[in-house]
């Protein structure tokens, strides 16, 4: 049960240890695109961790990061496929940080330090937590960025809510690169401030 | 001529690899905080860059076109880049060896920097000749340098500065890249398309 919570908060990959910063930073212009990306992430992240824990005994220990990367990007490969083919919109909107989930630290940083040490079923959960984990930092950051660049949420889906007034003037610069970095820089400030306060006490 | 001045231009300044793609955000925040480093990495990077475009430009079109294999374009980048990472690796550690331990953990990291991968199927998307995507690396590259060691003056001397507790390390690092991203936009006018 620890092995799966410690990915939702206290070992969080992106609030935490700031790892796959790069999909987390470019897709998350709105809640939705940050929703379909941390969801490709899981799949991918769940499959190479149980592929991995696996054949763990059978793969050289020097070769074992370039075999790592071949399972990783044969699965991502399978997600981009299956994107383009039932969800172009998404595919579209993601662009090319789907195939390069391949070189998202997360992943990567998952098999290597802990599915290729682990039973299958460890790895299993550990690789969902982390994976949920990373979905809602980015949903989150998604949505943030949607409300105020934008003035809705969810976007693209039939749920969408026109949450801003409508005279509000929408805050571009959330929708551009800066908002990102900067929303992101508060997200981790407001991270080490909740568990600061969880200390103490 | 003209066209290579502008895909130089605008991968260098204006749609910056780490400012407006958020291509090798990590190497960027982890090997920031001193200049030295900055300077070695963003070399490193800069020289796997236009390698792996060359190669995987050659494979792409030589290789994977005409036999219809284009559905392994990801691994085939990747398994490019990881051993190009890992000759670049043996060569700095036998010719410098501070280098060397000043990268530490980001060097191998290089196989993992988004960045690399990103560029070489952003090559492809875009249909670029051999030249232009050699070309494309290069800038590719020296975009990330110059950023990269734009940061890592800032954090220099930042070390000095009294910052809020919870703000300091990563949080304000990010902030302090969201004020770069920022004044790089300005550079979107210097060429009308």
């Amino acid at each position: 049960m620890k092995t799966f919570i410690k990915g939702l908060w206290s070992e969080h990959p992106t609030l935490r240890q700031l790892l796959g910063m790069c999909p987390t930073l470019a897709v998350t212009t709105s809640a939705i695109n940050g929703l379909s990306m941390g969801l490709a992430v899981i799949f991918v992240l769940v499959f190479s961790s149980v592929v991995v824990s696996l054949i763990k005994n059978l793969i050289p220990h020097q070769v074992r990061i370039a075999v790592y990367t071949v399972i990783i990007a044969t699965f991502v490969t399978i997600v981009d496929f299956f994107f383009k083919a039932y969800y172009p919109g998404i595919s579209k909107a993601l662009g090319p940080y789907v195939p390069l989930i391949i070189v998202n630290c997360i992943i990567l940083g998952r098999c290597e330090a802990f599915a290729s040490k682990n039973t299958v079923g460890k790895s299993f959960l550990d690789a969902l937590g982390m994976g949920l984990g990373f979905t809602w930092a980015l949903f989150l950051l998604g949505s943030i960025r949607e409300i105020f660049g934008a003035g809705t949420i969810l976007a693209g889906t039939s749920l969408m809510i026109k949450i801003m007034p409508q005279d509000y003037n929408n805050l571009v610069v959330m929708i551009l690169p800066a908002g990102a970095f900067l929303v992101l820089g508060f997200m981790v400030a407001a991270m080490n401030r909740i568990e600061e306060v969880r200390k103490s006490r | 001529m003209k066209e290579l001045i502008i895909i130089f231009i605008s991968t260098v300044l204006i749609n910056n690899f780490v400012l407006s793609y958020f291509l090798g955000i990590c190497p960027f925040l982890g090997v920031s905080g001193r200049i030295e480093s900055a300077f070695g990495m963003g070399m490193a990077v800069t020289f796997v860059m236009t390698l792996a475009t060359a190669i995987s430009w050659l494979i792409y079109n030589l290789i994977l076109l005409r036999f219809g294999l284009f559905f392994l374009e990801y691994v085939v980048f990747i398994l490019v880049i990881a051993s190009l990472v890992q000759i670049v690796e043996m060569f700095i550690k036998k010719f410098s060896p501070s280098l060397y331990q000043s990268l530490g953990i980001y060097l191998p990291l290089i196989t993992t920097n988004c960045a690399i991968l990103g560029i070489t199927l952003f090559m492809v998307a875009r249909n670029y000749n051999f030249i232009e995507a050699v070309v494309f690396g290069l800038s590719g590259g020296l975009g990330f340098a110059l950023v990269l060691l734009v940061m890592a003056g800032i954090r220099e001397e930042m070390a000095y500065s009294d910052i809020p507790r919870v703000f300091r390390g990563a949080p304000i690092t990010l902030i302090t890249a969201g004020i770069l991203a920022l004044i790089f936009m300005g550079f979107s006018g210097l060429i009308s398309s």
